[in-house]
């Protein structure tokens, strides 16, 4: 069978920058087209911002890898142009039960809140996800969008410059020399751009292994999440499984620390530890087998002068929560548009500092709670796995015991409290889910939904209240977006964004994050927000 | 605020300690360390208030 993650989908071709007598200087390279280093591509490239995507490979992700993604992280790829298709192939589940020993203790539906175009999150692997973000880059570049990606072109050595940096790539061909205003670095968890910079990346080693396998049954499986805490079929540690596309599953079974990993792949170790898993009876195939290690660490900051880290390279978390590639979508959601304002000159550099502000507290939120998950998971001493299973038996017969259960939780956006670009709250005791720093809660608007209307530019939301059409300070427009809580028959618009309150502005970001909140617009306030959310009122 | 109530509360303050005493009667040691955990989480659902919580966590830890 011939899968995606098999064929070149950008193969190595000679480009014209080879031959050149100096090195070509191109105004943003991304390095690695994972998911993050694509949907940082595309996000500049449909701006208009020209960029080159050197990846070492020319091949979707290989198995299924990063498999669920949430509802924050889809909302951002519809602005990216390609959330439609992930959400049409991906698997939505609710159902979950948790087992506990040989018994099941309890199941749970997530009964995702309403008024949201977007799931709580599906389940899709990698390989589909980074398809999809190679059809829309092929998409753009059909429409003459500035946006090139280079297989077979590894980055070998890179300096750094005030105002540029300068990298060594070398491909089948030989290598050769590029510049770049700027350097985005998302070449994973291992970034070899970090290392050949000798940056830190600190934190904390997990000593675990977990076999992935992903799995193709003939059974009809329901489509539920099944975590097993010390099964019979693997005793001391967890199992998970879980659904994806194309009737194939994907199965975690944690292996402890001191394992020969060689040995626990091979077909004839997995089967018989699948079929215990599954049943005797169960037919299945294995279509890819994997052994990883995790740790929580990042780096102490993300942006180095002209070269910025994101996904995997600057962050690393245990995989309970998926929380990796999810919040990598969010670092650099949360990078292009003030990288774009800083290139136009509408921005200072500072701008930009306030991304590590930012994500730095995303990715801490991440680490704790991914960590929180690991300690509960894989308990460190006596006394946490006697708690631990003290939770777990409870849960059986008691409902108040669930909540402490933590077999991951599931990634939610960082808000962004204390973030320098925000202007204090002016909508007393309005909605604590919107005030400034928070990304947007979606809300229905009769047959259309809120956020598709906010897009990817500076909005000045106002629900009820009046306000200029546009306004422009210093180069950057804010467009008005006018609605009526009448707009919403549900009364989500009012309960999420107005509480109380007959009225309404909000000042929203390019990533749909709140920078300010009143009840009415007042004109210099607003200015004030504008110039303060675009790092010209950067003081301590 | 509720503070932590650490002066005597409990009436029949022997009764509630034979009952205790009690429960672990004929327990391995396992299994006793299993029933004051699930005795800890039960309790401490009860009571709710993280604030009094976090008082109980470190009145227990006898560092005052």
């Amino acid at each position: 069978m011939n899968k995606i993650f098999e064929v070149p989908l950008y193969a190595y071709e000679r480009s014209p920058d080879q031959d050149a007598p100096a090195p070509v200087r191109h105004k943003v390279i991304v390095v690695g087209a994972g998911p993050i280093g694509l949907a940082a591509a595309i996000d500049l490239a449909q701006q208009g911002v020209e960029v080159l995507v050197l990846d070492d490979n020319d091949k979707v992700s290989f198995g299924s890898r990063a498999v669920c993604y949430a509802k924050r992280p889809l909302e951002i790829l519809d602005r990216l142009g390609c959330g439609q298709p992930m959400v049409d192939k991906g698997v939505e589940w609710n159902i979950g039960k948790v087992f506990f020993d040989d018994r099941q203790v309890y199941d749970f539906n997530l009964l995702p809140e309403g008024g949201h175009q977007r799931p709580a999150f599906i389940n899709l692997q990698q390989y589909y996800f980074e398809e999809y973000l190679v059809n829309r880059v092929r998409e753009l570049q059909a429409e003459g969008a500035p946006i090139e990606i280079r297989g077979r072109n590894k980055v070998e050595a890179i300096g750094r410059h005030d105002d540029h940096a300068k990298v060594e790539v070398e491909t089948p061909e030989g290598s050769y020399t590029l510049e770049a205003d700027w350097l985005i670095a998302c070449d994973g968890a291992g970034s070899p751009i970090r290392r050949m910079l000798g940056l830190d990346f600190l934190g904390r080693v997990f000593e675990d292994n977990f076999l992935i396998a992903d799995v193709i049954m003939e059974a009809e499986f329901p489509t539920e999440r099944w975590f097993w805490f010390d099964p019979p079929f693997n005793r001391g540690q967890s199992a998970l499984l879980h659904k994806q596309p194309d009737g194939v599953w994907r199965i975690d079974l944690q292996l402890g620390w001191d394992i020969d990993k060689e040995s626990e792949k091979r077909p004839e170790n997995v089967i018989p530890r699948l079929k215990e898993m599954l049943g005797e009876d169960v037919k299945f195939e294995l279509e890819w087998v994997s052994i990883y290690t995790f740790q929580c660490r990042r780096m102490e900051k993300f942006r180095h002068g002209r070269v910025i880290f994101a996904g995997d390279a600057a962050h690393q978390v245990s995989p309970f929560g998926a929380r990796g590639a999810n919040s990598g979508l969010q670092d650099t959601d949360n990078l292009i548009w003030k990288l774009k304002l800083v290139m136009e000159g509408k921005a200072p550099e500072a701008l930009l500092d306030s991304y590590d502000y930012e994500r730095i507290q995303g990715a801490d939120e991440n680490i704790l709670n991914s960590t929180r998950s690991t300690d509960f998971i894989t308990p460190k001493s006596e006394i946490s796995r006697i708690l631990r299973d003290a939770v777990l038996d409870l849960s059986e017969q008691y409902a108040f015991a669930r909540p402490l259960v933590n077999s991951g939780r599931l990634s939610v956006p960082c808000t962004y409290d204390g973030s320098p670009l925000n202007s204090a709250d002016a909508l007393l005791d309005g909605p604590a889910r919107t005030r400034p720093g928070s990304p947007c809660p979606d809300a229905p608007l009769g047959d259309e939904f809120l956020l598709p209307k906010l897009g990817n530019k500076f909005i000045l939301l106002t629900i009820d209240a009046d306000a200029p059409d546009m306004i422009e300070e210093e180069g950057v427009e804010v467009t008005r977006l006018a609605l009526s809580v009448k707009d919403d028959p549900t009364w989500e618009l009012k309960r999420r964004y107005l509480g109380e309150h007959d009225s309404a502005v909000y000042l929203i970001r390019p990533d749909q994050h709140v920078a300010a909140r009143r009840p009415s617009y007042d004109d210099n306030q607003f200015r004030h927000a504008i110039r303060r959310a675009t790092g010209k009122e950067l003081h301590p | 605020m509720t503070d932590l109530i650490l002066t005597p509360n409990i009436n029949g303050a022997d009764d509630f300690y034979a009952e205790l005493l009690a429960a672990h009667e004929g327990l391995e040691k396992p299994e006793s360390d299993a029933l004051n955990a699930r005795l800890i989480l039960v309790l401490a659902n009860h009571i709710g208030d993280r604030a009094i919580l976090t008082q109980a966590i470190n009145a227990a830890t006898l560092k005052e």
